[in-house]
């Protein structure tokens, strides 16, 4: 029995080795202020494949800094039946999570997967999970989901996916991947800058600029189809893309007329029509939830700080004020709050603000810390960041608590924007 | 797991160090003026050399720098721009792609609109002193493409730049 737990934490160690080997590592800094205690026993049946469950699973949970894991060794129950409630609460862990998976003939995962609350002795969730052959991280972060909501009360968003751009040499691609950065798909390349990757609501479609032509020009990118259109191509510069929460229209900006304006238009390309009419920079576009408002960025005041304004059209309202410049404002998805960088002192920092109250709350330690965008949760953030001396992905939680680096294999990730939940 | 949190925090804090470096790599702004040099058209008479490829020439300065957040063109570059502006009006048939660039201290959306403003104050400084509309392309790459990638002025006062980009 002993040599048999020796091997499976043999094992253990050895699938958390090859996450510091695979495309990214990651890091995290800080913890939450009230940590849940839970135990993530992997999964029987096949034990290779819980053991590859078990490994996304705790990945996810931690790098939220919301939990503790809790020690199994010596334990391993993977029905309700065989669960004996009071060591896992003399093991201090308020929450147990079992089950098992198997790999169907046709080559289907398939997870059955408990929560247990160890203190009242209850299910809190149990769930079937299926993924087609070689999506074992589909299934674990769909029962991180399933943990992180029962046990904290808000939705997961570890089965949402991101996109950002990442440099290496003079060569562009833009990337989509797992929320945790796994699972890469390179859905351009060019060795002319991409920029600004923009979600459709549905997150069927991207909208980017690519320097391609000469130029910024904004194009949409189907990622199932990976078929595109060039959907302006003006003279002068043409990007920031927001899509409206409907999904029926861009926000854009061009230097057709003169200087950088804000313009709306179908996401085929038709319709343009200008929003503002000012002489400064306006840029930077982001439709409220509701899809009545848009927040972006201007400088005519001076410097460049966040104003709001209707739809429709219409007078703006200055959003940011003090010292430092104000970019890249992003709505949070209940519409309460706002994200942005600042800089000041000649350091960029993430900051939020609450739409009701004007209050600012600074909550990172400050770097080139660019592009924030909330998960749709409204929990975390994440951005681009800089450590030794390379871009890279950060995140950090909503509080300003928890941290964590997302290394890429190499070259300097940028532009991050975190997708819709699906 | 305590000492792990704790070796992370180190190792940021060393990188962060590490960081602060000035880096050796930056050239001096003033070779940045000169890396561009446009070719004679073939055709192009020999006894009176184009003055666009004397080097000795203020045509041989190809870019504009600026200050920090701004797109106007200097004092000090006005007259290269009056320069190049009296050279196209002479040769209708040249033509000049306008590059704006900025240095990474603004969002890269930020950077885009600004280097366009700046590459959009060349082009009509040089319409003004005779370039036909034709003749002139303006472009912005924000802060995409940065000729030097320090985080220091040093860097930035050369990525705060229009470039005159003859075609050839």
């Amino acid at each position: 029995m002993l040599k048999i737990m020796q091997s499976i934490l043999g094992l253990l160690m050895l699938a958390q080795m090859s996450v510091a080997n695979a495309a990214l590592s990651i890091e995290i800094i800080g913890a939450g202020e009230h940590q849940i205690p839970v135990s993530l026993v992997p999964m029987g049946g096949d034990e290779k494949l819980g053991l590859a469950i078990n490994d996304v699973v705790s990945g996810d949970l931690q790098r939220t800094g919301l939990f503790r894991l809790v020690d199994t060794t010596g334990k391993s129950p993977h029905d309700t039946a065989e669960v004996n409630y009071t060591d896992w609460q003399l093991r201090g862990a308020e929450a147990l999570a079992i089950g098992t998976v198997n790999a169907q003939p046709n080559g289907r995962i398939e997870a059955r997967f408990r929560l247990l609350d160890v203190l009242k002795h209850v299910q809190l969730a149990g769930e079937a999970v299926s993924a087609n052959e070689g999506q074992v991280r589909a299934i674990g972060h769909r029962i991180a989901d399933l943990i992180y909501e029962k046990l904290t009360g808000d939705k997961g968003v570890f089965s949402t996916r991101i996109a950002y751009v990442n440099r290496q040499a003079g060569r562009f691609s833009l990337i989509v991947a797992d929320s945790d950065g796994y699972n890469e798909q390179v859905v351009l390349k060019h060795n002319e800058p991409i920029m600004s990757p923009a979600w459709s609501p549905d997150g069927s479609h991207l909208a980017y600029v690519s320097f391609e032509t000469g130029h910024a020009a904004v194009f949409v990118q189907s990622l199932l189809t990976n078929q595109r259109k060039l959907v302006a191509d003006f003279p002068g510069s043409n990007s920031a893309p927001a899509w409206s929460p409907d999904g029926k229209q861009l926000a854009v900006v061009l230097t057709r007329d003169g200087s950088s304006q804000i313009y709306l238009m179908h996401p085929d390309g038709s319709n343009v029509h200008r929003l503002t009419f000012s002489g400064s920079i306006d840029t930077e576009p982001n439709f409220s939830p509701d899809g009545q408002t848009l927040l972006f960025t201007s400088d005519r005041g001076g410097s460049p700080q966040v104003y709001r304004m209707p739809v429709e059209g219409g007078a703006a309202q200055r959003l940011t004020f003090g010292n430092g410049n104000c970019f890249s404002p992003r709505h949070s998805a209940d519409g309460k709050y706002f994200v942005f960088a600042r800089l000041t002192g000649g350091r960029f920092y993430i900051a939020v603000q609450d739409f009701q109250t004007g209050q600012m709350e600074t909550l990172t330690e400050g770097g080139w810390e660019k592009k924030p965008s909330f998960a749709p949760n409204g929990k975390i953030i994440l951005f681009a960041s800089e450590a030794r001396g390379r871009g890279i992905l950060a995140t950090v939680s909503s509080d300003g608590r928890v941290q964590q680096h997302m290394f890429t294999q190499s070259g300097d990730a940028r532009e991050p924007v975190w997708g819709p939940k699906l | 797991m305590k000492k792990l949190v704790i070796s992370i925090v180190l190792l940021n804090l060393l990188a962060a160090c590490a960081s602060q470096k000035p880096q050796e790599s930056a050239a001096p702004a003033a070779a940045a003026k000169n890396d561009t040099v446009a070719t004679a058209p073939a055709t192009q008479a020999q006894t009176n050399m184009d003055p666009l490829n004397d080097p000795k020439s203020i045509l041989a300065g190809r870019s504009v720098f600026y200050p920090f957040d701004v797109a106007a063109v200097q004092d000090a570059d006005k007259p290269l721009v009056k320069a190049h502006a009296e050279y196209l009006s002479k040769n209708a048939a040249r033509k000049v792609r306008l590059e704006g660039n900025c240095d990474e201290r603004g969002s890269n959306e930020y950077n885009l609109g600004l280097g366009q403003r700046r590459a959009d104050g060349v082009k009509k400084m040089l319409e003004l002193g005779g370039a036909k509309a034709a003749q002139l392309n303006s472009v912005s790459y924000g802060e995409e493409k940065p000729k030097a990638t320090a985080h220091n002025e040093a860097s930035w006062s050369q990525n705060r730049r229009t470039d005159l980009n003859y075609a050839q």
